[in-house]
């Protein structure tokens, strides 16, 4: 898809991963609301995107609050107009120092549910309709590698992107045909305050920045052959490029 | 005709009341007989406005409650609004406290939200304009936290934002939901696409059912802002040409589209308007030829407006048949279509075949 002129909504855009994307989108001329709980991070964001003469809106909110859902998507529709592409990227890791699923708290899980698969489905149900009605979008779910492999630790964030991965398909499988496409990212390990919460002793060295992620990101997403449903390594994809 | 008092949980157990005005016949059945009632090449146009949380609850500046009802974005960063006095929804509309007395440059103030008064009706000093401090993404998110739907005393409870949302709500238009479409979901519209009905819109901001006061009410509907887009208009050609029926999902459809049509001198052009139209007995639709809706009582303006479908005697017949069944009314109430089974013939058509309607 070319962003160009197009209604783009980002969630989590404040910080690391979802605040590059915004910033690449916006070079390449989408027109973005920007959703994130924290109001002054995200106002900031949207600042640096207008300086250099895009065009951005802020709406502090909270994705995993039911009530905040319709208000998002109200005012992104609002504010851009048509949204022709989500980018799910807000995520909640759960209590941190990361605990065995032993030690975490019902209530730690159902928060992490709530921000990483219910939230994101209250958005895609509310944005997927007029969607349809156009006959073209895309959205984008941020997963991650704990949603495929059982790290000890990382149950209920691991356990939300493991459902996240397989709405995804499932919304993939039912709007095939469409115009209406989906596709699940993987980003891989990035340098990033969740990732400086998660392993607070990583090498920082090690890990990709939130920038070169964000390229690999407008890559897939500028790319149509890619099918429907597909499950992409940031990585690996940006390796082949 | 008793009124639903709540949003129905499963969409697909509305009760759709199939009329045919050509045959004069009445069908007892579920939404989902859309399925067989619409043929291939026929076109379903929805509203796809979303539901504005309008309704807020404030203070003037001495300090009197007052709640304000959103009916309309005048365009110009000032909203049209109706003023109801203390109390709430709970309250039957006509039964509400007049609303405090305002004057143009008068402020109210609302949870985290202020409104300058900018203009009072003359003839009708609860219809003001008002501006608000904030605008772009503050004013948006102002108006979410601190409105809410506006709703009825025939609710059994406080009702959602979400739960007052079609299955494809876009833009917030509307200041009272465009709810004939609440019938329908996703599953019932793409197989409909499947068997060859087409699915366009039109967004359209279905306005305020009532104001409280019986002489503004006479002035309803209020001026509507729509917008036809291109590929509605050139999904309706194509139907035309093709032998289908064009079906308005809600008044505020036919309204877009006939006043589209009506600006175009026949021609239907995409564009964004503002209607003033009234649909009623003896209008002859140019664009539309029948309409999917809800079911209201005889002397509503929303039975009027039906008439430019069906005539009266016919609709006051359907209109007892849904009662005695059983058939509930009102914005979360069951459904009504009126739909000749053939293309009624088009008004406007010429006689050497050129297609002005």
């Amino acid at each position: 898809m070319d962003v160009r002129e197009r209604g783009v909504l980002i969630t989590g855009a404040s910080r690391g991963l979802g605040a590059a994307l915004a910033e690449e989108l916006a070079g390449q001329g989408a027109r973005l609301a920007l959703v994130a709980r924290g109001e002054a991070a995200l106002d900031q964001v949207v600042r640096a995107i207008r300086a250099r003469g895009g065009e951005a809106h802020a709406i502090a909110a909270d994705v995993g609050a039911k009530d905040e859902v319709y208000a998002i998507a109200g005012a992104a529709a609002a504010l851009v107009g048509e949204v022709d592409l989500v980018v799910h990227n807000a995520s909640e890791l759960g209590a941190v120092p990361l605990a065995l699923l032993a030690d975490t708290a019902c209530e730690d899980l159902e928060r992490v549910l709530a921000v990483n698969l219910i939230g994101p489905f209250r958005l895609t149900k509310a944005l997927v309709g007029p969607m349809l009605l156009r006959g073209r979008g895309l959205v984008v779910h941020v997963s991650s590698d704990a949603a495929t492999a059982a790290y000890p630790r990382w149950g209920a964030y691991g356990a939300s992107k493991a459902a996240v991965d397989h709405v995804a398909r499932i919304w993939a499988a039912e709007l095939a045909g469409t115009g209406v496409r989906f596709l699940t990212v993987d980003p891989g390990e990035m340098d990033t305050a969740m990732h400086a919460a998660a392993v607070p002793d990583a090498d920082r060295r090690s890990l990709a920045r939130p920038e070169a992620v964000a390229r690999a990101l407008a890559g897939m997403i500028r790319d149509d052959a890619i099918p429907n449903g597909a499950r992409l390594e940031a990585a690996a994809w940006g390796a082949r490029r | 005709m008793i009124a639903a008092s709540w949003p129905r949980g499963d969409p697909r157990t509305t009760r759709l009341l199939a009329v045919d005005p050509r045959r004069a016949s009445l069908v007892d059945g579920t939404i989902g007989d859309l399925r067989a009632l619409l043929r291939p090449h026929d076109l379903l146009v929805v509203n796809d406005a979303a539901t504005l949380p309008a309704s807020l609850c404030g203070l003037t500046e001495s300090g009197l409650p007052v709640e304000i009802r959103l009916a309309g974005d005048r365009g110009d960063g000032s909203w049209r609004a109706v003023l109801l006095g203390a109390g709430d929804w709970r309250t039957r509309t006509e039964n509400r406290p007049p609303p405090p007395a305002l004057r143009e440059g008068e402020t109210l103030r609302f949870d985290g939200l202020r409104a300058t008064v900018t203009e009072v009706d003359e003839a009708a000093p609860r219809l003001v304009s008002l501006a608000f401090d904030a605008r772009g993404a503050a004013l948006w998110r102002a108006l979410y936290r601190a409105g809410r739907p506006v709703q009825y005393a025939h609710a059994a409870g406080p009702v959602a934002l979400w739960q007052v949302q079609t299955a494809y709500a876009a833009r917030p238009w509307a200041a009272e939901a465009p709810s004939a479409g609440f019938a329908l979901t996703w599953d019932l519209l793409l197989d409909l696409r499947r068997r060859g009905v087409g699915i366009a819109r039109v967004t359209g901001a279905a306005g305020l059912s009532t104001t409280g006061d019986e002489e503004l009410d006479v002035r309803l509907p209020f001026a509507e802002r729509y917008e036809v887009p291109e590929e509605t208009v050139l999904a309706i050609g194509s139907a035309r040409e093709r032998g289908g029926r064009v079906v308005a999902v809600g008044p505020s459809v036919a309204r877009a589209l006939e006043t589209a049509a009506a600006r175009g001198g026949g021609r239907l052009a995409p564009g964004q308007g503002t209607t003033s139209l009234l649909l009623g007995p003896g209008f002859r639709c140019r664009v539309v030829d029948g309409i999917l809706t809800g079911v209201h009582d005889p002397g509503t303006s929303h039975f009027r407006l039906l008439e430019a479908f069906a005539d009266r005697a016919l609709l006051e017949r359907a209109h007892a048949f849904a009662e005695a069944r059983g058939y509930r009314g009102h914005e979360f109430g069951d459904a009504i279509l009126l739909l000749g089974r053939r293309r009624r013939p088009a008004v406007g058509r010429r006689r050497d075949g050129a297609r002005v309607g």
